[in-house]
């Protein structure tokens, strides 16, 4: 490698300061522009800022990388392409320099050994156990829907088709799925984790600004893997015992903030039904609904009785329509209550009867 | 007509494929009949149809490779019936239908390969442009969620499977034997065999479409347990791979045998181009990870079809188990569809600046750390996957480092332009931009090796945007170099410049307008793979689809260009780049064998610019063609 000396004359020497200098202004150009992009959702946990600041760090140090390749090539492209006249010439022999190698062996090694090292600092930061007992929340994943159980005062569990967390209080998920993988993400919150079938998974969050944020299953689960979406609310500490102490006396009921109970049928069908609304997957034209997950019941509606409308809603597996696997569609004998499901067998019976 | 049936060829495949069917069929009803299964009720029962369904697809296919007469020889030498002595009838095509048969030579196979996998990559393009379309707007518009998990899984696994795996096997499988002054491959009758798997696997796969129940739609990942538990067209994935995978390890052998023994006199490894060490490294890849998907998929089929239960967690499975072993192959897999670009863009940019490879021995080195360490990284694809959390500290550490051999590479291709003269052709423009973006893929895979980071942006588009810099900008472009490259050599024509610098502008614009923007919705979190999204992405999702049209028409500027050039360019010379490898010393196209002189090789591939270097030289006309038709020789007893 070293057989050759790189040609180093002075005209060399001036070109790799006139391109380095070009490609400094660049890299302060880059850096300044990447971390001028408002990259990430609002954050909502203490797990947000080392992580977004881990992110700045990677942009500082990748930006200068990546413009100096860009440099490179275009000053080479601009520089050293073939002028008329020398379409028989050739470059210069060299074949390697030794110190070169060493140097951009060595270097990149140092800056990733470094980076991994913060890297392994910030994760640990974030999967810390705090020091307070924290909040266990248990999440369950099924085709397609989550479910969210708190541990009652009395040792039961309480079980909520929304997610509540109290602000400033450490949370940590067990995650588990009934069925396929799926994987529990609040972007805002920063951490996501697979929910799988036969183990226990586990997070720790502690979220810290109120409001209310999406919660995304970010594995591949099937055919309603993008309806599969429900809401974090991080409310004040009161605000949740609340939450929880209503949880606890209904059944898990209830559409909507207020927790008044929607008897609606045509509401329920379009907007309260909980974990999903029936509109994520069905199409029904009476309602608007579109959804091509689920069987269409413009379609399949009027071969049903009542009886067989109430079952499907109930316990939706007894009979499957042809086509569709079972355990597509939650049970929702579960999440609602027995005047819900007959407001919405009533509405359905009636844009079958219309 | 009995003639055209009994010889072999397309017309006694299809008969045998038939054949197959039939046979499959009637042994899936006599064993269901022997555990006692009802197979008809009225018609055949829904199991039943599944079952055959199943069988076929596993087995018909064989009967096809029999039928177009890939093993006539081996059936032969098995029944002790004397074996045709090889008078090479095989060997060079003559008309277009020679294409159309199973040839044994090289360069015809060679393409077969490239065209057969462009065609694969027009249908994944083609499924592309629809999961653009429906992503256009959020909400459904023109397909139904299942159609679009379909489209996407279809897409990327023929993309992999079908596309850049073997277009860089068939790139290679016609300029290495030239490159290394070898006559053919080692093995050129298990080359036309491990060719024909490959249309095989990829109409199976494109198939799936029409199977009950729609394509299969859990993604070119098929994981476990959504896998085992879909509708039929799972299976055409599951067994498709199976093909594809075949074909890619026996192509391998196949390049390490010739790579080893074929070598011509003087061609010592020091010697050999970088595209012939880099198909060297990836064929050890290949080798040794490839069974390991294939296991993956045979667990999935017997999990699906048997009832094994080794992913299904009621049963006492271990669904983690499948990421691990699947991933085992498949992030070696990335290297497979990577190394033979960097092979490729170490010949044109030597070529192409006029100027030896700059750092050769550790050009070369550097491909083998990677065969290394490609091994030691696979869990970073399961950092959120609920594996043991320790292995994520080790796994972050091999992934960042893996950067270093990579950037080697990046920095000794800078330094080879460094002072050259640069002849900005397609070729070489399409390299210089494999250098740029596939730079910011590394640095994307850099940061996704960051534990905490790929926490937040795993199963985003945030990986959607790295992959599509490194399979697009890092593979494809160099598939682009090498094929703009090497067409004059493999068509006899040249093509039209101006309309291949117009391809090179409007896919590097219409690539940085399509996957650029995606970094920034992922990590605002818009999760991959969904039908639907929120309204906070419709604007750059309606920008990324209009700009991923642009490059498909792009594309298409490409297919006319080629098929244009190869059937009316004008002839091109021997070596119109001026290159000292071996291939560039023969005719355009070359010799149906070859070499009609032996080379003899007696200084390096690169050597421009050293006044009066030569990498090869013909001896006197001595036998370049087997001394003796192969076959014709008594094998048995020999030591």
């Amino acid at each position: 490698m070293t057989d050759q000396p790189p040609v180093a004359s002075r005209e060399s020497r001036a070109q790799v300061r006139q391109m380095l200098l070009i490609g400094a202004v660049a890299s302060a150009l880059g850096i300044a522009l990447a971390l001028l992009i408002d990259w990430f959702p609002v954050p909502a946990s203490a797990q947000a800022g080392p992580i977004d600041t881990l992110w700045d760090v990677l942009l500082i140090a990748s930006v200068p990388v990546f413009v100096l390749v860009e440099t490179i090539v275009l000053y080479c492209a601009i520089k050293f392409r073939m002028r008329p006249g020398e379409e028989l010439k050739d470059g210069p022999p060299i074949h390697g320099n030794t110190k070169l190698e060493i140097i951009w062996t060595a270097i990149p090694a140092i800056l990733l050994v470094g980076l991994c090292t913060y890297a392994y600092v910030v994760l640990t930061d974030i999967e810390e156990a705090p020091a307070t007992e924290p909040l266990n929340v248990r999440v369950v994943g099924e085709q397609f829907t989550w479910n969210f159980f708190y541990q009652g005062e009395n040792g039961d569990e309480i079980s909520s088709p929304q997610l509540y967390l109290p602000v400033d209080r450490p949370v940590y998920f067990t995650v588990q799925s009934k069925d396929v993988i799926h994987d529990f993400w609040v972007p805002n919150l920063r951490m996501k984790i697979d929910a799988v079938p036969g183990i226990d998974t586990h997070l720790r969050v502690t979220p810290d600004r109120i409001g209310e944020y999406p919660v995304v299953c970010a594995e591949l689960c099937g055919l309603g893997h993008s309806t599969m979406r429900q809401s974090a609310h991080v409310v004040p500490r009161d605000e949740f015992d609340a939450k929880l102490a209503e949880l606890a006396r209904g059944p898990a009921r209830g559409g909507g903030e207020g927790g008044e109970e929607e008897t609606d049928g045509r509401t329920l069908f379009t907007d309260a039904a909980q974990p999903q609304t029936c509109d994520s997957c069905h199409t029904l034209a009476d309602a608007g609904a579109t959804g091509t997950t689920g069987p269409n019941l413009d379609d399949t509606l009027t071969d049903l009785s009542e009886e067989q409308i109430r079952q499907s809603i109930v316990d939706p597996d007894a009979e499957v329509t042809e086509g569709f696997a079972p355990g597509l569609m939650p049970r929702y004998g579960d999440s609602l209550s027995e005047e819900q499901v007959d407001a919405l067998v009533d509405y359905l019976m009636e844009v079958k009867g219309g | 007509m009995t003639a055209r049936v009994r010889a072999p060829g397309l017309t006694r495949g299809a008969v045998f494929f038939v054949i197959g069917v039939l046979l499959s069929a009637a042994v899936v009803l006599v064993v269901r009949a022997l555990y006692g299964f009802e197979s008809f009720d009225g018609g055949l029962t829904g199991k039943a149809q599944n079952a055959i369904l199943l069988a076929s697809l596993l087995f018909a296919p064989l009967f096809f490779f029999v039928g177009i007469g890939a093993f006539d020889y081996w059936f032969y030498w098995a029944a002790g019936k004397p074996t045709r002595p090889e008078d090479h009838s095989n060997h060079g095509a003559y008309s277009w239908r020679d294409y159309f048969r199973v040839n044994t030579d090289h360069k015809v196979i060679g393409i077969q390969y490239v065209v057969t996998s462009f065609f694969f990559m027009l249908v994944g393009g083609l499924l592309a442009m629809i999961v653009r379309a429906e992503l256009a707007a959020p909400g459904m518009q023109f397909v139904d969620s299942n159609a679009y998990n379909g489209l996407f899984s279809v897409h990327a696994s023929l993309m992999i499977f079908l596309f850049i795996i073997p277009v860089f096997a068939g790139l290679a499988n016609y300029v290495l034997p030239l490159m290394i002054g070898a006559p053919d491959m080692a093995f050129p009758r298990l080359n036309a065999l491990s060719y024909w798997m490959l249309p095989v696997g990829g109409l199976m796969m494109t198939a799936s479409f029409f199977a009950p129940g729609g394509s299969f739609a859990t993604g070119w990942t098929a994981y476990a347990p959504l896998s085992t538990d879909v509708p039929i067209g799972q299976m055409f994935f599951t067994i498709g791979v199976q093909f594809a995978g075949a074909s890619s390890i026996a192509t391998a052998l196949n390049f390490l045998v010739t790579i080893v023994t074929m070598r011509a006199p003087g061609m010592s490894f020091w010697r050999m181009p970088l595209l012939v060490w880099a198909n060297f490294s990836t064929s050890l890849l290949v080798v040794i990870a490839t069974p390991f998907i294939a296991a993956s998929q045979f667990f999935v089929l017997l999990d699906y079809a048997l009832g094994f239960n080794f992913f299904r967690a009621s049963a006492d499975g271990d669904v983690l188990m499948y990421q691990h072993v699947f991933w085992f192959y498949s992030h070696p897999a990335v290297y497979i569809m990577m190394l033979p670009g960097f092979g490729i863009i170490s010949e044109i940019i030597a070529v192409k600046s006029r100027k030896p490879i700059f750092g050769y021995r550790m050009m070369a080195f550097s491909l083998l750390a990677i065969v290394l360490l490609g091994f030691t990284v696979w869990a970073h694809h399961m950092f959120v996957s609920g594996m043991q959390e320790w292995i994520r500290i080790p796994m972050m550490v091999t992934t960042a480092i893996i950067a270093v051999p990579t950037g080697i590479k990046i920095f000794s291709w800078l330094a080879t332009l460094w002072r050259g003269v640069l002849h900005l052709d397609t070729a070489m423009l399409f390299a210089l931009g494999f250098l740029t973006m596939f730079t910011l893929g590394g640095i994307s895979g850099v940061m996704l090796a960051m534990v905490p980071l790929t926490i937040h942006v795993s199963d985003t588009y945030f990986i959607v945007a790295h992959i599509h810099y490194v399979l697009y900008g890092g593979s494809l472009f160099t598939i682009f170099a090498g094929v703009y490259y090497w067409f004059p050599k493999m068509t006899g024509r040249m093509y039209d410049e101006t309309l291949g610098k117009v391809h090179f502008w409007l896919t590097f614009v219409g690539f940085n307008l399509t996957f650029g923007p995606m970094h920034l919705i992922g990590v605002q979190g818009m999760p991959r793979r969904v039908a639907d999204y929120p309204e906070q992405f419709a604007g750059w999702n309606l920008f990324i689809t209009l700009s991923s049209f642009l490059l498909g028409i792009a594309t298409l500027i490409f297919v006319y260009n080629t098929v244009a050039s190869w059937r009316g360019g004008p002839r091109a010379e021997a070596n119109p780049w001026r290159a000292l490898t071996l291939e560039w010393q023969v005719s355009s196209p070359p010799p149906v064998f070859n070499f009609d002189r032996v080379p003899l090789v007696v200084g390096g591939p690169y050597e421009y610019g050293v006044p009066g270097a030569q990498h090869g030289i013909f001896q006197p006309p001595v036998e370049a063609r087997p001394r003796q038709p192969a076959g014709a020789a008594e094998r048995e007893g020999e030591p």
